[in-house]
């Protein structure tokens, strides 16, 4: 079986044992460099043998597993694996820079970096989510940030996959993870809920704004169960000029119920990138802890033995879409605009969780200094955002699923895709522009849209029918607009 | 790397164990299954539908058909991978392996690091880890589980003429020997012209019908 590395100068498959880096509870890390190596390497040896954690053998295959499946910005490039018999060990990508462990002193950080650095995570667990995989040891020292701005995600060795076998689960009934980032739903032993991330990213948001953990540090496992009935003390509680809206974002990230908070990390992404949208309800009024005859219920009226539907990773994701629906409020027909409506209808319909960005472009000229106020004094952005309420009334949507975005841009399509883009958009719904001379003129937009985004798009067209009602109609009850 | 049961629920018993003959006779490795078994051997236990149709099977195969049949091994080995239709420790007895109890016999009951089995027409991959721990998995079609060393595994295919998870298309699973990457497959079939020729040989019509269902 392995021998243990111990020396710096150590050659294990012409990786040369540089410098140790960390020794952790499970595993060792090391510098290591090889003759073609193309980028700095770490590698991760796992602590094996007499008296080690049997968790951290386990937890290594999990990573093993895991981490060669996994591709993109937010996770080390996987570069080798030793054999098992001989000397387990991984070969990935070493990421510049120091993880969020050592900003914990300067700790609580200004809002404006707190929800830079949450949309940042929550962008790369949507990316993680979308590659069938629940991190569940979310903490400041797993998340790391490139020389370019995003978030990585390391230590895959807690992880599950929805598609690989969990030796974590079936090996330890009790719960793996961090005791003040653990969700409660995890205290249980689910292991397959994206959620379960969400609350995590909570539990840091809370921490990096306020510089107290939400739920203590408790290891005790009595200690930890108490999130399963004691919500924590409000921010607003612990510092009176906190952001009601940013409020709101934590306290849904904690809730103890997984269905309570945000459906996808890309939701959740979505509203601390805009957060003059965030609809505030009763969570972002709290000061206090809920009274406690609320805790008692919770605590007495257990549902811990409610059955937990299993939901596969990604049919959870897909059933909770951020789609944005581009509205042309000037030259869109009430015809062409009463079909995007009965498209997005029933997608939403169908997707309770889902939830509808409305989009409007206020064109700019190119080469003229525009004015935000019309002639008659309007400002134009207000009536656009008032125009797209307007829309979207009939369809009659809880608020906090409805959005509305006016975009100030000279090329109407390259605007909605970069939306689209920066807001993780999974479905974009547009009319074909009718009107033939404009088409030719300008170009169609919903074929830029359609050829160049990278989520799925839909066209729309209205009934041929009803179509031929003249344009004039749409006007009839919405604002009037000078595009 | 045929795990058995060639006869016993389709209409055309002569057609497929030619081809497995065929196939033998290029390198393929084919073990015993209990329909198999029971085409040679009457006293096999069978349930009544089972019954009818090897008695009909009996009967459409050739006197070298049934001779290939009963001369095939319960257990097959290569490297370190065995092969057996339902399970390891007492392969003629066509033990079910359904949970972590059954697939912990099989595993311990030989040395080999991979085992494959049929019989309950479901695919799940079971692993033992050094220290005797078992997990269960069930697989996802086309996506890779990688057999990692350090463990035992027994890997349980579905079935191919007559899957019964759900999914109608006939399954079977490829292993990678290099990296010990298993992927397990669907082949979608015409299943109407499959069901029709069991109902034209009078054969019991729920045979016919579960292939819709894939249950």
């Amino acid at each position: 079986m392995a021998k243990p590395l111990h020396e710096p100068g150590v050659v294990v498959d012409d990786y040369r044992l540089e410098e140790r880096v960390h020794i952790g509870g499970m595993a060792t890390l090391w510098r290591v460099s090889h003759p073609g190596a193309t980028m700095p390497l770490l590698m991760k040896v796992p602590l094996i043998g007499e008296g080690a954690d049997p968790a951290a053998i386990v937890s290594f295959e999990m990573e093993q597993m895991i981490l060669p499946r996994l591709t993109g910005v937010h996770v080390p490039k996987f570069v080798a694996a030793g054999d098992f018999a001989v000397q387990p060990y991984i070969v990935m990508e070493a990421i510049a820079g120091k993880t969020l462990l050592p900003r914990l002193p300067e700790l609580p950080l200004p809002d404006a970096e707190v929800v830079r650095l949450g949309v940042k995570i929550a962008t790369a667990l949507d990316d993680l989510h979308h590659q069938h995989v629940v991190h569940l040891d979310i903490k400041p020292s797993n998340i790391m940030f490139r020389p370019t701005g995003e978030a990585v995600l390391l230590d895959y060795g807690l992880s599950h996959h929805d598609r690989l076998p969990d030796l974590m689960q079936e090996e330890f009934r009790l719960p793996f993870g961090t005791a003040p980032y653990m969700s409660p739903e995890q205290l249980r032993g689910i292991r397959n809920d994206p959620r379960s991330d969400l609350f995590a990213l909570g539990v840091l948001l809370y921490f990096f704004s306020t510089g107290l953990r939400p739920f203590g540090e408790s290891e005790t496992l009595r200690g930890m169960r108490r999130r399963l009935w004691r919500d924590p003390l409000p921010p607003r509680g612990l510092r009176a000029d906190y952001p009601p809206w940013l409020q709101e974002i934590v306290l849904r990230c904690l809730e103890i119920e997984p269905a309570w908070r945000y459906p996808t990390a890309a939701q959740l992404a979505f509203d601390l990138s805009h957060p003059t949208q965030v609809k505030l309800t009763k969570r972002s009024e709290r000061l206090k802890h809920d009274p406690l005859t609320t805790v008692l219920r919770r605590r007495f009226n257990q549902d811990a033995t409610r059955p937990y539907a299993k939901q596969a990773l990604a049919a959870q994701l897909s059933s909770a879409p951020i789609v944005a629906v581009a509205i042309d409020l000037v030259e869109g027909s009430a015809a062409l605009n009463d079909a995007l409506r009965v498209t997005a209808g029933r997608i939403l319909a169908t997707l309770p969780a889902a939830r509808l960005a409305c989009l409007n472009v206020l064109k700019q000229g190119r080469l003229t200094i525009d004015f935000t106020l019309d002639e008659q004094g309007h400002n134009r952005q207000i009536d656009r955002l008032v125009g797209l309420r307007h829309w979207a009334e009939p369809l009659k949507l809880e608020e906090p699923r409805l959005t509305v975005h006016v975009l100030e841009a000279v090329d109407p399509a390259a605007a909605i895709l970069e939306f689209a883009q920066n807001n993780r958009i999974d479905h974009i719904l547009i009319g074909a522009r009718q009107n033939s001379l404009m088409r030719t003129l300008l170009g169609s937009v919903s074929a830029k849209v359609a050829a160049e985004a990278l989520c799925t798009v839909t066209v729309v067209r209205p009934n041929p029918t009803a179509a031929e009602e003249k344009p004039s109609s749409a006007d009839d009850s919405g604002p009037s607009s000078t595009g | 790397m045929l795990l058995g049961d060639y006869v016993g629920y389709g209409a055309d018993p002569e057609w497929a164990v030619t081809t497995v003959m065929e196939l033998v006779d290029k390198g393929a490795v084919a073990v015993l299954g209990n329909h198999d078994s029971a085409v040679a051997n009457p006293r096999e236990q069978m349930n009544l539908e089972a019954q009818i149709v090897i008695e009909w099977t009996r009967g459409e195969l050739g006197a070298s058909q049934r001779k290939f049949l009963a001369g095939l091994p319960l257990i097959a080995n290569d490297d370190e991978r065995l092969y057996v239709h339902s399970e390891a420790s007492s392969p003629a007895s066509w033990t079910y392996v359904t949970s972590t109890l059954e697939a912990a016999r099989s595993i311990t009951a030989t040395s080999a690091q991979i085992g494959f089995c049929g019989h309950i027409h479901q695919p799940a991959v079971y692993s033992m880890s050094a220290t005797a721990k078992m997990t269960a998995f069930s697989p996802t079609t086309g996506s890779a589980v990688p057999l990692l060393q350090g463990r035992r595994w027994l890997v349980v295919l579905g079935s191919v003429g007559q899957p019964r998870d759900g999914n109608p298309a006939a399954s079977y699973a490829m292993l990678d020997t290099d990296t010990r990457e298993l992927t397990y497959c669907r082949a979608a079939y015409d299943i109407e012209q499959a069901a029709a020729a069991i109902r034209k040989k009078g054969l019991p019509v729920w045979l016919a019908n579960r292939l819709f269902m894939g249950r």
